[in-house]
């Protein structure tokens, strides 16, 4: 703890604040001293520019925003950088090593398993979660009856998230006990040890994962009911088919909506953690998930420096996947604006 | 391609006058088929949570994959509340869902509504550097954001829980923006015209308006803060500040083997959400037309 805090901690302790609130004292005296400074800024503007006055509530308005990306995200950054070049464990003084961290990261074995289930998982889930996703929307899209019924129950899984899920899902998959080998086996099939089988533990994850589509396909399932009508009239007129209407109307207009939510899924997907901490990263380190590890280095080994450095290892890994996704689809993703922006050219003409 | 043609819109052209499902009446018969078969697979392990929580030991050991409990032993509920400080975790989780719900909801209309209603100079260049943010992974700032929460002598407190929402979330502030940017700026224009301040403005004129938005984007968060598991795994080490998603996985490592109670804890932690879910069904499909990403 810092001395400054330490001493306001006593201040307020000795003013008999309730010890629960006792940790939030400098934190919201910090808050107000520099809303203080704001304010009276923001009232020297206003008499200074009178009309100028929505340029000043813009900034007052953002500056939640602002001050929490200051302090949460682009000073941790910077600070970050530093902390990855020493070795520290929180308790004696930072020592500075350089590039060590670095260089034991590109050496560590384990860094390279983590890296090696992350991006399988990331690689081989989000693709699939995609089109299960867009192909259940497909289905729940059709005009039928009884489809409410349906949408509510495809969604209901996704409700069961996080440690629940996996804790119901090793259950699932229980090699002797489990749902999953007992249906085999009524099937005539004998099933794998699943999450104990260091090949099928990450597989099984992916399989997982594939329950909770119902996320991705309700935003899918609104895209479609958001495609204008006009455009398959003009479909229709044309003398298009299901397959060339969908190929030329649906999929285009959908497809910024999926590039979006691929996008999310593969950051999301590279951030996994649950699932390996609570298999303890799997046997044989099959599901040593590369943010579990992080968290294994920081918070249970006490290496600041060297999870730093992994952290920004993980962050070149997502900047690079998602940079290359978004770059490979430019092509096949189509937005409303080019439409829009040419219609005006043509109407300026 | 029989689901392509059922589930393309009827328009004029292509229309007999009749429901898609009377014009085509095998191609429905199928089409249910699929669908009832694929909610079977999806809503089976969900039904045998609740089974297996009802059961006995020596029971899940002999049912397997049937879901029907047969037996209803509501004793593993009693259990599950009692055997841990089931309602200490329980107000935890609460504490670190329903104040975080209302600071980020109350943080993100506010900026959502900067951006939409109040152009300036920057605005662009600022909101360019919101959705940036969008794409940065929270771990990159994990380790550091915990030695600031240990410097502050937040660790093991549910204050690092808490605090970073009221500083706004960037997902959030563009959906507030977008919700923001299709209400009528006659709005904004009227009440300036009446002499209105921006403050008063956004709280007394747009802010009940945008009550849908408002109601869909805190369940979503719900959701999210309800299940958080990354968090209290970092800032909290002692039983008393853990929240519901922590204690049961320090439960499923110390009681691994007790599988009924083990799933009931697990059907109470969704219950919440399950509950919200029915109750604000509509809420929440409103709130996804416009998460599209359009």
């Amino acid at each position: 703890m810092n001395p400054t805090i330490g001493w306001i901690r006593q201040l307020a302790e000795s003013w008999g604040v309730p010890a629960v609130l006792v940790p939030l004292v400098p934190f919201l005296l910090l808050l107000i001293a520099l809303y203080a400074v704001i304010g009276l800024a923001a009232y020297g503007a206003k008499r200074k520019w009178p009309r100028a006055d929505k340029t000043i509530a813009f900034w007052l308005f953002i500056s939640p925003w602002l001050i929490g990306f200051a302090v949460f995200t682009v000073g941790p950054m910077v600070s970050s950088i530093y902390v990855s070049l020493t070795s520290w464990d929180l308790i004696t003084a930072p020592k500075f090593v350089g590039l060590a961290n670095y260089s034991e990261a590109f050496q560590d074995p384990r860094v390279a398993q983590a890296l090696k289930v992350t991006l399988l998982y990331a690689v081989i889930s989000v693709p699939l979660q995609t089109a299960l996703a867009f192909l259940v929307a497909l289905l729940l899209n059709a005009d039928l009856p009884g489809m409410r019924f349906f949408r509510t129950v495809w969604y209901l899984p996704s409700l069961v998230s996080g440690v629940a899920q996996m804790v119901l899902f090793l259950w699932v998959f229980n090699p002797q006990y489990g749902l999953a080998n007992d249906v085999l086996s009524k099937l005539g099939i004998d099933g794998p040890g699943w999450f104990n089988d260091a090949s099928w533990a990450l597989p099984t994850v992916i399989l997982m994962s594939l329950w909770t589509v119902g996320g991705a396909m309700v935003i899918y399932l609104a895209g479609l009911k958001d495609v204008p009508t006009n455009l398959y009239e003009a479909a229709a007129l044309d003398g298009a088919g299901p397959v060339r209407t969908f190929w030329h109307v649906t999929l285009p207009q959908l497809s910024p909506i999926i590039l979006f939510n691929a996008l999310t899924g593969i950051i999301g997907s590279l951030q996994i953690f649950t699932q390996g901490f609570i298999a303890n990263g799997g046997p044989k380190d099959s599901l040593l998930f590369f943010v579990y590890y992080l968290y294994d280095n920081a918070f249970q080994n006490f290496r600041m420096g060297y999870a730093s450095a992994l952290a920004w290892i993980l962050f070149v890994v997502i900047v690079a996947l998602t940079a290359v996704t978004a770059r490979g689809s430019a092509f096949a993703v189509y937005y409303e604006t080019e439409l829009s922006g040419r219609r005006r050219r043509l109407r300026r003409k | 391609m029989a689901v392509l043609a059922a589930s393309r819109p009827v328009v004029a052209a292509y229309r007999a006058d009749r429901p898609f499902w009377r014009r085509n009446l095998p191609l429905t018969i199928i089409l249910h088929v699929v669908l009832a078969l694929g909610s079977l697979v999806f809503v089976y392990p969900f039904l045998w949570m609740i089974a297996t929580s009802l059961r006995s030991l020596a029971g899940v050991g002999s049912s397997g994959a049937s879901v029907w409990p047969r037996e209803f032993l509501w004793d593993n509920y009693t259990r599950a509340v009692t055997s841990f400080p089931f309602w200490r975790y329980t107000l935890n989780s609460l504490l670190t869902t329903l104040i975080p719900i209302i600071g980020t909801v109350f943080s993100c209309a506010l900026a959502g509504f900067a951006f939409a209603r109040l152009r300036v100079r920057f605005t662009g260049v600022v909101f360019a550097v919101v959705l940036a943010t969008m794409l940065l992974p929270g771990q990159v700032t994990m380790v550091p954001q915990f030695m600031l929460f240990n410097n502050l002598g937040m660790v093991d407190t549910l204050y690092p829980l808490i605090l970073p929402a009221f500083f706004g979330s960037p997902f959030y502030i563009f959906l507030f923006r977008q919700f923001f940017s299709r209400m009528p700026s006659e709005l904004a224009d009227a009440a300036v015209v009446d002499g209105c301040g921006w403050f008063r403005m956004f709280l007394l004129v747009y802010v009940p308006l945008a009550r849908p938005a408002v109601v869909a984007v805190s369940i979503l968060l719900f959701m999210g803060y309800w299940n958080n598991f990354l968090g209290p795994a970092i800032y909290i080490n002692s039983d008393k500040w853990k929240t519901l998603p922590l204690a049961l996985a320090g439960f499923q490592s110390v009681n691994g083997t007790d599988t009924p109670l083990l799933m009931a804890t697990s059907v109470l932690i969704t219950l919440p959400c399950l509950v919200i879910f029915f109750v604000a069904q509509k809420h929440l499909t409103n709130g996804i037309t416009f998460t599209g990403g359009k």
